[in-house]
């Protein structure tokens, strides 16, 4: 991924930085700044999450591509906040560890390396609460 | 709007292709349906193309003037249209064809759906697949798509109890309709112990859920009705068209193993054509994993949810069952060049309705259907066609 795609994301990549609706109290992560169930009356806000939320559902990648491929084998998830929305994450834990229900709160970790540039990318993951 | 046939199909052999480039594959499927209509090319007034990502396979774009052109079509300077939905792209290009008929803007047209996916590394299509996800939450936190797959997988069985088992053996029923297609990638039959023992790709799905990287091409040729018995004596008329959307993340979802666009496409498709689910005599659905082609069929109604487990162990699925789904082989054993998978499918049951699918045909097919998707549900094709 470019440089100024990525840097363009910073705060919300590294620090969890989201958005909800103030019309209809919606929170949003990713972030989204148009809300689908007020539209043009929502009034779209940035919110800082809490980190904390409840494995979805997972799996483990064994294929992995090649900017993740040094990583072995790893957990990815799908998470719901303690505020309501889903994202995809990857878990830092023992593959066998994971399970669905599991609670898991935020840290911050390498997430990808540029094979080309060498340039490695940061961001937010969860682990075991 | 004027009720549209299918007069001609065509299909190259789906597979690894390394002698045949990206336009050899699109001008054999043309000629192959031009050839089966008995139809000169000078009687084409457009044409539409499926292609998902011709950009990162072979880095060329553009593609619509380049099928027009080495079609032979480009000193007639007809209308030619790419058509992009990721894996749906095929889908969606045989509805704007379908559209396009039915208004009366056109007569004789051209729905094919090409892909190129062996010139580059494993690692490269990989990710270019990834990009039928959504690339800046999905891909760039380490995303496959046999991760998303295998997300939902994890939740359908968490959720509905169904066992491992019973999830192979739609690889198991596939392969043995693809051993009985001369056009699939792969031919050999499997056992339940193949999948079972074959390589982990992302948990709970193994090599064999997985449909292949493949090179092909498909294309049909549509006319009005009233005009099809000048081209062919088994017109099969298109008795429905209907797509649908949804969130393009899997994460954004009501519900990680329902796709609701399938659910809603599927509903728009019964009501045009005023039928139900036991109308249907056979169904080409997009079982891009193995999970793919149980939610499919559920969400298009043939069975209740958290069911199709069973109902494929029990062999409903399976060439003499109720419903038999993927006569083709399904992505899995035919191959899913993607932009072409959706022309295929039409391909497929046209020649069920035909009586021509040699030793996978349904005997008395009268009606089929089609589902095509694109990414992990955020967009769905489904088509109803019948015998006239
Ligand atoms: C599953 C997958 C990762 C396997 O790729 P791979 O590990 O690079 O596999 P290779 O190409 O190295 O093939 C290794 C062997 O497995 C076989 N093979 C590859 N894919 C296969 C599949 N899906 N089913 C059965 N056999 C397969 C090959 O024929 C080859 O056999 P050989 O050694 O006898 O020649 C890859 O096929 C894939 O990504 N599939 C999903 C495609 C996808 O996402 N499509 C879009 C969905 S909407
Ligand atoms: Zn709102």
């Amino acid at each position: 991924m470019s440089v100024a795609r990525f840097w363009r994301k910073i705060p919300q990549r590294y620090n969890l930085i989201g958005t909800k609706c103030e019309t209809c109290k919606r929170h949003f992560f990713p972030p989204r700044t148009f809300c689908p169930d007020c539209r043009r009356e929502g009034k779209v806000v940035d919110h800082k999450f809490s980190g904390k939320g409840t494995i979805v559902t997972y799996t483990i990648i064994q294929t992995a591509p090649d900017q993740f491929a040094s990583h072995g084998p790893y957990v990815l998830a799908i998470i719901k906040l303690d505020e309501g929305p889903q994202m995809t994450t990857q878990i830092v834990c023992d593959p066998s560890e994971a399970k669905i229900g599991m609670r898991v709160k935020s840290i911050f970790r390498r997430i990808a390396t540029d094979g080309e540039s060498g340039i490695i990318h940061y961001g937010t993951k969860f682990a075991p609460e | 709007m004027r009720d549209v046939a299918v007069i001609g199909i065509g299909c190259t052999r789906f597979g690894e292709k390394w002698s045949e480039s990206f336009r050899d594959m699109f001008v054999e499927a043309g000629a192959l349906a031009l050839e089966d209509a008995q139809l000169s090319g000078e009687k084409i007034d457009a044409m539409y193309v499926g292609n998902m990502s011709a950009g990162r396979f072979i880095e060329q774009e553009h593609i619509g003037a380049l099928i027009a052109d080495y079609a032979g079509m480009a000193t007639r300077h007809i209308p030619s249209t790419r058509v992009e939905a990721a894996c749906a792209s095929g889908g969606l290009a045989f509805r704007q064809a379908v559209i396009a008929v039915a208004s009366g803007m056109e007569d004789i047209v051209v729905a094919a759906g090409v892909e190129k996916m062996t010139d580059v590394e494993p690692g490269a299509s990989t990710d270019a697949l990834t990009g039928a996800a959504d690339r800046e939450w999905e891909g760039f936190v380490g995303a496959t798509f046999p991760g998303l797959y295998a997300m939902i997988a994890k939740d359908y069985m968490h959720k509905y109890g169904m066992t491992r088992e019973q999830l192979a053996q739609v690889a198991v029923k596939n392969h043995y309709n693809g051993a009985r297609n001369p056009i699939a990638q792969f031919q050999q039959e499997i056992t339940l112990d193949t999948v079972l023992r074959s390589t982990m790709v992302a948990e709970p799905l193994r090599l064999f859920d997985c449909s292949p990287i493949t090179d092909g091409a498909a294309a049909v040729i549509l006319a009005p009705l009233d005009r099809a018995r000048e081209f062919t004596d088994t017109p099969i008329k298109v008795l429905a068209t209907a797509q649908a959307s949804d969130s393009i993340a899997l994460h954004d979802r009501r519900d990680i193993s329902t796709m609701d666009a399938t659910v809603a496409a599927g509903q728009r498709a019964f009501k045009m054509a005023k039928l139900t689910h036991k109308d249907i005599n056979m169904v080409e659905v997009h079982d891009c994993f193995s999970i793919a082609e149980l939610c499919a069929i559920e969400d298009l109604g043939f069975c209740k949810k958290g069911t199709a487990g069973k109902f494929t162990a029990d062999d409903e699925t399976a060439l003499g069952g109720k419903i038999p789904v993927n006569t083709s082989g399904g992505l899995k054993a035919c191959g899913h060049p993607v932009g072409a998978t959706g022309i295929k499918q039409v391909y497929e049951i046209v020649q069920q309705l035909r009586g021509t699918a040699g030793k996978r045909q349904i005997d008395g097919a009268k009606i089929g259907m089609t589902q095509n998707v694109g990414g992990t549900g955020a967009t769905v094709a489904v088509h109803i066609l019948g015998r006239v």
